[in-house]
């Protein structure tokens, strides 16, 4: 009935939110599209676009780039997806610890676990000098596209863990059992029944850990060297040393998003050809792992979490060692803690400033925006809906430049304020907030809102004292995760970043690029202090030990 | 304080298509008032247009001589239960009952003993802490049910709310729903498609099809003497079969194929001319001779028994399969392929215009045939 109001409360909404996304995300955009076809001499021309594909140095990023993502997407699938199946269907010991570990592993930011794989396997790194002195053994070389791959999959094979697992929850155990009955069993079981029922959540883990990878900045930045990739290049010639190229720049990045897009619509196309939904009354029992298949999985899964924790555990070890200067020195101490305290400035406050603003306005705007989106469908929240999940094909690095791009000159400068910082969180974690939100929101029946209005509650009532109650858990599994992604975000913020708002996990990189590595540990020790508490507040508020994103 | 409910000329558009053109109704105040029709029929379209859910495009609504169009659903002082209940999951059983009352900013005392009370009159007292989750179907219905009807609504909404029960609690709660209903005397709009349920439960029935009312009347009413041949065959079961009439004086005969003649004293008097019909005979109403030969010849192809009843499925010499239901004999069952001959209790059948729109016998009371006025 006041649905059909031309002008009730939520229409406000909708538009001041329209009008946001135009201004921060849009207009940006535009701005970097712009940039990317002004030439040399101010006219309008395609010569970075020719620069960059005639020229082999700046052409083979591309390859580069390419080669070592779809390498690590496959790769993660091929070890996430098996961890997760036992996990699921088989009783493995320490299944807290191990839940726990491999959020862990998810949320530090991956240029953390490439500074500590160097420290293990680098050049100097402990590992490789102890095969060299005692065995006689030369380690592979860790630098370039290997050590890209090793970091980034041992990165983010958690998260296709942890969707594949989010899946295989919803499996009845109905359908195993007939499954069972029908004679089809065991490995022939697991790629004719439970990967096709996982294949959509299967899809889009693969999707996200293929934009992950693409984006990453940090990693092949520490870890590259001599192998050039897309992220870094568009940094270099943004920020570079050897002269700034505003334009090439926003060319690279238009390219990126041209490719990141060509993903997406592939990702889209498949899984619409495997669209349904389930939802398990009986979930599937797990068994106990015996036998020699029992002591493999065993092995299998305490391995592969246990390398992927390895950089962490290391991290917190060398955070305790004495230091002189950049060198680690025999003995432990707190040290480099009360050191890198002095030297850090206001990281912490700020990064407690920064993501506490940008986290409550991310859960805030992504509870209105899906609420927008699946009960008042028109075309300006469709809209809405559609421009909220650009940013998840845009790069966070092209997120930056386009920011700053837009707002260094009048008449609205944001450069160098907090406010830019959270803008740019805001926009790059909506796309999987809303989602999570959109699909908490679809599974509560339209019923309940009505039986609420039926007895009396106002809409702004029966949205704060039913809708948003019943999307709690969504909300704040959605927000746990916000969280934790918002204070380990480095490519964004490492464009927009002065010396007024460094944050902890830029910090931590200013110590890695300097080469105070005893710091760096210490910082990222804290980080990760910060994250485990966190988690565990979440743990404590859901009374949930099973996190599902 | 229960209200009537007046629909007048009651219009509901998807997109192009219209669900209902031009609905008339009257509810009377205290009564069980039933929705029935198969799916897609608009009963639930309708039920929503009286909750306010669904806009209305054309007509008035009227609780007593208040216009409701466009009153907020929040202001109509609606009690409404839903297919799926709509429990507020995160809410605990008492909090769920009481929830109408805190919008409705009643004193704690007052919202404390309004909720008890109707925590017992249903039953569900003992579990007034338990959160929905841990509630069988059956106390969530009750649940659903308290919690419309403690804001003391002027009408009650139902949405096929026994559904998704099982079959022996859905006998169980129908009745809960009608005595609760007697005592609390409020007006009633209750959707189904079980014809069974509408028969059991309501005062009267609406039948519905297409978006247009078939058929207002008592369950006794519909079953008896239907409106028309859709309503005959939709509640309950009957047996279709084409006749010439042929008029001398008062008395129609209807001559049935076969050669098989009934006739009729009760045709009402402007249907009484030489014309093609449409005879309804229920299962019922016809009787089995083994041993004269006069009546419809019929030939038996399978029978169930069913303790009570017996179900008899003969065809006829032209072919045509009719169902006959005989109270059980302590005789033996009539044997398959045994040839038996058919008479009617001519007092009960129904006989319809050849178009199927119009019955022509005496005694119909359709209360849609004069703008749904009672």
């Amino acid at each position: 009935m006041a649905r059909k109001k031309l002008f009730d409360a939520w229409a406000i909404v909708y538009l001041a939110i329209f009008a946001a996304y135009l201004l921060f995300l849009i207009y940006p955009m535009y701005t970097i599209l712009q940039n990317s076809v002004i030439g040399e001499n101010g006219t309008l021309s395609l010569e970075w676009f020719a620069k960059f594909f005639s020229q082999k140095y700046y052409s083979q990023t591309l390859i580069h780039s390419f080669s070592v993502t779809l390498c690590t997407t496959v790769l993660s699938l091929v070890i996430g997806v098996p961890l997760a199946y036992f996990y699921n269907l088989y009783e493995i010991k320490g299944r807290s610890l191990i839940q726990v570990l491999i959020i862990l592993c998810s949320m530090s930011a991956p240029f953390i676990g490439a500074y500590a794989w160097i420290q293990l396997l680098g050049r100097s790194g402990i590992v490789t000098k102890f095969f060299q002195s005692r065995l006689g053994i030369t380690i592979p070389n860790i630098y370039g596209f290997n050590g890209i791959l090793l970091v980034l999959t041992l990165q983010l094979y958690p998260l296709v863990f942890l969707y594949v697992s989010g899946a295989l929850k919803n499996i009845d155990n109905s359908l195993l059992e007939a499954s069972d009955n029908l004679g089809c069993t065991g490995i022939r079981r697991f790629f004719k029944v439970i990967i096709p029922l996982c294949m959509p959540t299967i899809l889009a883990a693969a999707l996200l850990v293929f934009m992950r990878a693409f984006a990453d900045f940090g990693t092949p930045l520490l870890i590259g060297e001599g192998y050039r990739v897309f992220p870094v290049e568009i940094y270099t010639q943004f920020l570079g040393e050897t002269g700034t190229n505003y334009n090439f720049a926003a060319a690279i990045s238009v390219i990126a998003i041209v490719i990141t897009a060509f993903i997406f619509l592939v990702q889209k196309i498949l899984s619409n050809r495997f669209a349904f939904t389930m939802n398990a009354l009986n979930p599937i029992e797990r068994k106990k792992a015996k036998g020699i298949k029992g002591f493999f999985m065993y092995f299998y899964t305490y391995v592969i979490i246990g390398l992927a924790f390895l950089p962490q555990v290391y991290i917190v070890y060398q955070s305790f060692q004495n230091t002189s200067g950049k060198l680690f020195r025999p003995g432990y101490s707190f040290d480099s803690y009360k050191t890198a305290l002095k030297r850090m400035g206001d990281s912490i406050p700020n990064t407690f400033i920064i993501g506490g603003i940008a986290l409550v306005a991310v859960v805030f705007l992504a509870i209105l925006i899906s609420y927008l989106v699946v009960r008042r469908s028109n075309v300006i929240t469709q809209a809405i809906d559609t421009m909220s999940m650009l940013p998840y094909i845009i790069p966070g690095s092209v997120v930056g430049i386009a920011l700053v791009m837009a707002f260094n000159k009048k008449p609205i400068i944001l450069t160098g304020t907090i406010g830019i910082m959270v803008i740019a969180l805001c926009i790059r974690r909506l796309p999987y907030t809303i989602r999570s939100s959109v699909a908490t929101l679809q599974q509560i029946p339209l019923t309940t809102e009505e039986a609420a209005i039926s007895l009396g509650a106002s809409k702004m009532k029966t949205f704060f004292k039913i809708t948003v109650p019943m999307m709690s858990n969504g909300i704040i599994s959605g927000a746990i995760l916000s969280w934790v992604t918002i204070i380990t975000e480095l490519s964004t913020a490492i464009i927009l970043y002065n010396s007024k708002t460094v944050t902890l996990t830029l910090a931590v990189y200013t110590f890695v690029t300097r080469g105070n590595y005893g710091y760096a540990a210490a910082l990222a020790t804290v980080l990760t202090a910060l994250t485990v508490i966190s988690l565990l507040i979440f743990m404590k508020v859901s009374k949930s030990k099973e996190i599902t994103f | 304080m229960s209200v009537n409910i007046k629909i007048k000329n009651a219009v509901k558009r998807y997109g192009k298509s219209t669900i209902i053109s031009g609905l008339s109704l009257v509810i009377k105040e205290g009564e069980f008032f039933t929705l029935l029709g198969p799916s897609g029929c608009g009963k639930t379209t309708l039920l929503r247009m009286i909750a306010g859910f669904n806009f209305i495009e054309g007509g008035d609504f009227f609780f007593n001589d208040e216009r409701i169009n466009m009153i907020d659903p929040a202001k109509r002082n609606i009690g409404m239960v839903f297919q799926n209940y709509a429990i507020f999951p995160h809410l605990s059983v008492k909090n769920n009952v009481a929830f109408g009352l805190k919008n409705r900013k009643y004193s704690k005392d007052k919202i404390e003993t309004e909720t008890q009370k109707f925590l017992e009159l249903m039953k569900i007292d003992q579990y007034k802490d338990r959160m929905p989750n841990r509630l069988s179907g059956g106390q969530q219905q009750r649940v659903a049910l308290a919690r419309a009807l403690v804001i003391q609504p002027d009408v009650l909404l139902m949405d096929e709310p026994l559904s998704n029960l099982d079959a022996k609690l859905r006998v169980e709660m129908r009745q809960t729903i009608r005595e609760i209903q007697r005592r609390v005397g409020i007006t009633t709009v209750y959707v189904t498609h079980d014809q069974e349920e509408a028969m059991a439960i309501s005062d009267r029935i609406a039948v519905m099809k297409d978006g247009v009312i078939q058929h207002i009347g008592t369950p006794k009413d519909l079953y008896q003497r239907p409106a028309n041949l859709f309503v005959s065959s939709f509640i309950g079961r009957t047996n279709i079969l084409e006749a010439d009439a042929t008029v001398n004086g008062s008395l129609m005969t209807l001559h049935l194929k076969d050669g098989f003649t009934v006739s009729l004293s009760n045709v009402q008097p402007e249907f009484r001319q030489d014309r093609k019909v449409i005879v309804s005979i229920r299962p019922e109403e016809f009787i089995i001779s083994e041993n004269s030969d006069e009546g419809l010849r019929a030939v038996v192809d399978s029978s169930v028994f069913l303790g009570l009843n017996t179900h008899y499925y003969v065809h006829l010499d032209s072919g045509q399969e009719v169902e006959i239901i005989q109270e059980s004999k302590i005789d033996e069952i009539i044997p398959e392929k045994h040839t038996v001959y058919l008479k009617v209790k001519a007092e009960k059948i129904n006989v319809f215009t050849e178009d199927g729109s119009r019955n022509i016998v005496k005694g119909v009371n359709n209360d849609s045939a004069n703008g749904g006025e009672a």
